[in-house]
């Protein structure tokens, strides 16, 4: 072994421009299949984040006659400990009004939160652009484009009218900017106190929204089943956003299969051309293996001399290929910014993956340096000594 | 004196399609200690006569038989270990390693059999470093030397694991004649202090008569065999 590995040095070394165009090739591919995840990996998470980072990820609703949950907090707290992926819950009060102005008029849906933990999901304050969240009874936050539509500003009293024809009246306590445009233009969002009050409602809600953590969204279908054994009512339903977001999934499915496929192949050609490589470095050194030969070596030890080869080449090419790849992402993230200052290919630096890639690269150096191995131990010396 | 190596009716043809005999019926028996040549045209089928000897090449029929043992049984594994343990080589175009020193080619017999070099084995490849000559250069890569120089290197390399047995083919091939004359003298010598049995492969019949023994080869037959 020793030997093996001291012959395998010298013989990477004795051809070093050679060995280290060698390394440079298996450092690409490495750098190539570890910056191709960090983007794919780095785009789901931003794709993931903008369709559901703040949404509902849970809604438990009643099935029953006027859909209400009057015991919302007895059934809030006891889905919170059903499963401890849940990260954070609110009742919530859904309603439709119509908002009327100086003769115009629209319809606004009313959607009454307890303010504090619908924060966890929502990040209300993140997305005030004016104004604050509403504090007191009778205080709504409408989207932007509200404000636009009928030239409002903060402190201003709305007319609202019910279904049942009453008119509320409400003050603005802000403005938020969501980015998308139905809700800026239709949203109103209040307390839960305030929701009930328009409407004329006891301490009720009608769903109940919760959220998972970050790192396990798509874990959503196990805490759903979780919270149903949990709550073991029969009107109660859960539904979960993997369930309601089928082409999403199917998307991100696609996405990854193509990035495996694009590491899968980048990694045969380097597998490839270090086999070459080293089948042509066997038959360099066959006057030096039929020497060993002669002198008594054995076959394992000789065919042990190119998988150490191998061995050192797929270590040296990971480092190098780290090295290139978290380079080639920095640059990116660095020099390829959009007008806001964040980068055009949000990256995911994931540490295990770069380590997964390295010892895929590692195990496909020693797999590539099989055929010279081989080559090594069927090698006669009698070939060589009769051939020189 | 005992029987180093024994060949019983060693033939050899190559090729399948074409067949081409080299060796017909050879009969040799080497004793322990002796000092043998064998010489012959170039052709004769001498060197393939060494290299069966060496077990580097079987016989197409007829049995090698080392220390009371035949080869054809032995496994590669089996035969990998002799040559490392009883046999010494020294080939007429060098064959050291050009990627390592002179020292390092010379110590390599011994590590292909063990793990660790002794400083008793360390200390055995200087002397016979010396006894060649070359305590000086024993640092330098085997391409930095001449061709004397690599051959004598080849020689203390064959010495190394004390085989009893040395095979020279050519030691001196490719050497101008005062070189020549050194390394016949270092074998002579060699052989003389440790008692190695040594058959040496040559065509200059005036190196050939210094030899105890001399075995001529001609067409594949043994055509000559004296001992003094």
């Amino acid at each position: 072994m020793k030997l093996s590995a001291q012959i395998a040095t010298r013989f990477l070394k004795s051809s070093l421009t050679q060995t280290l165009i060698i390394i440079l090739g298996i450092g690409i591919g490495v750098s190539v299949q570890i910056f191709i995840g960090s983007l794919i990996q780095g785009l789901q998470k931003s794709l993931v984040n903008t369709t559901i980072g703040n949404a509902a990820h849970l809604t438990i609703t009643n099935d029953a006659d006027d859909g209400y949950i009057s015991d919302y907090s007895a059934i809030l707290s006891d889905a919170k400990a059903s499963d401890d992926r849940i990260s954070a819950a609110t009742p919530l009060l859904t309603a439709s009004s119509l908002l009327e102005q100086d003769g115009d008029s629209q319809s606004l849906l009313i959607r009454g939160f307890d303010l504090d933990a619908a924060e966890g999901i929502y990040e209300f304050s993140e997305y005030v652009v004016d104004g604050q969240l509403p504090a007191a009874n009778g205080e709504v936050l409408l989207g932007v484009l509200a404000r636009d539509t009928f030239d409002l500003s903060v402190g201003e009293t709305i007319a609202l009218i019910t279904p049942d024809k009453r008119t509320v009246e409400c003050q603005i306590s802000g403005f938020f900017d969501y980015k998308v445009a139905q809700a800026n233009q239709s949203w109103c969002i209040t307390t839960l106190k305030t929701a009930q009050d328009v409407f004329l409602l006891d301490d009720v809600a009608n769903s109940i929204e919760l959220q998972v953590g970050q790192d396990v969204v798509f874990e959503s279908d196990a805490v759903a089943e979780n919270v149903i054994s949990r709550l073991g009512s029969s009107t109660l339903v859960v539904k979960e956003w993997q369930s309601q977001n089928e082409q999403l999934l199917s998307g991100l499915q696609g996405q990854s299969i193509s990035s495996i496929m694009i590491q899968v192949f980048v990694m045969i050609s380097v597998v490839l051309g270090i086999a070459s490589v080293l089948a042509i470095s066997v038959m360099q050194k066959s006057r030096q293996i039929g020497i060993l030969k002669a002198m008594g070596i054995q076959n394992s030890s000789s065919s042990l001399i190119f998988l150490i080869q191998g061995l050192i080449l797929g270590i040296f090419g990971a480092i190098v290929g780290i090295l290139f790849g978290l380079g080639l992402s920095y640059a990116f993230t660095t020099f390829a910014l959009k007008p806001d200052g964040s980068p055009v290919i949000p990256l995911y630096i994931d540490p295990k993956f770069i380590a997964l890639s390295a010892c895929i690269a590692v195990v496909a150096c020693i797999l590539a340096s099989l055929i010279p191995a081989r080559k090594s131990s069927t090698l006669n010396p009698i070939d060589i000594i009769r051939n020189s | 004196m005992s029987t180093i190596l024994e060949m019983k009716n060693i033939n050899k043809i190559y090729g399948t399609t074409v067949k081409t005999q080299v060796l017909y019926d050879i009969n040799l028996n080497f004793n322990q200690g002796s000092f043998n040549s064998i010489i012959g045209q170039s052709g004769s089928g001498k060197s393939t006569l060494m290299n069966i000897m060496g077990t580097l090449d079987s016989p197409t029929s007829g049995e090698i038989i080392v220390a009371g043992k035949s080869t054809s049984g032995m496994k590669a594994s089996e035969l990998a270990r002799y040559r490392n343990q009883s046999i010494g080589f020294v080939f007429q175009f060098h064959y050291l390693l050009p990627e390592f020193t002179a020292l390092e080619n010379v110590l390599m017999p011994y590590r292909i059999g063990h793990k660790t070099i002794p400083k008793e084995t360390m200390d055995r490849a200087k002397e016979l470093m010396a006894l060649v000559g070359l305590e000086k250069v024993m640092n330098n890569n085997a391409t930095q030397m001449s061709g004397g120089q690599q051959q004598r290197t080849a020689i203390a390399r064959a010495l190394l694991n004390q085989p009893k047995m040395i095979l020279a083919d050519e030691p001196t091939g490719n050497l101008d004649s005062l070189s020549t004359e050194t390394i016949y003298d270092l074998l002579r010598d060699i052989n003389e202090r440790f008692g190695t049995t040594f058959i040496i492969i040559t065509h200059d019949r005036r190196i050939a008569e210094k030899a105890d023994r001399i075995i001529e080869i001609a067409d594949g037959r043994i055509s000559l065999d004296v001992t003094r």
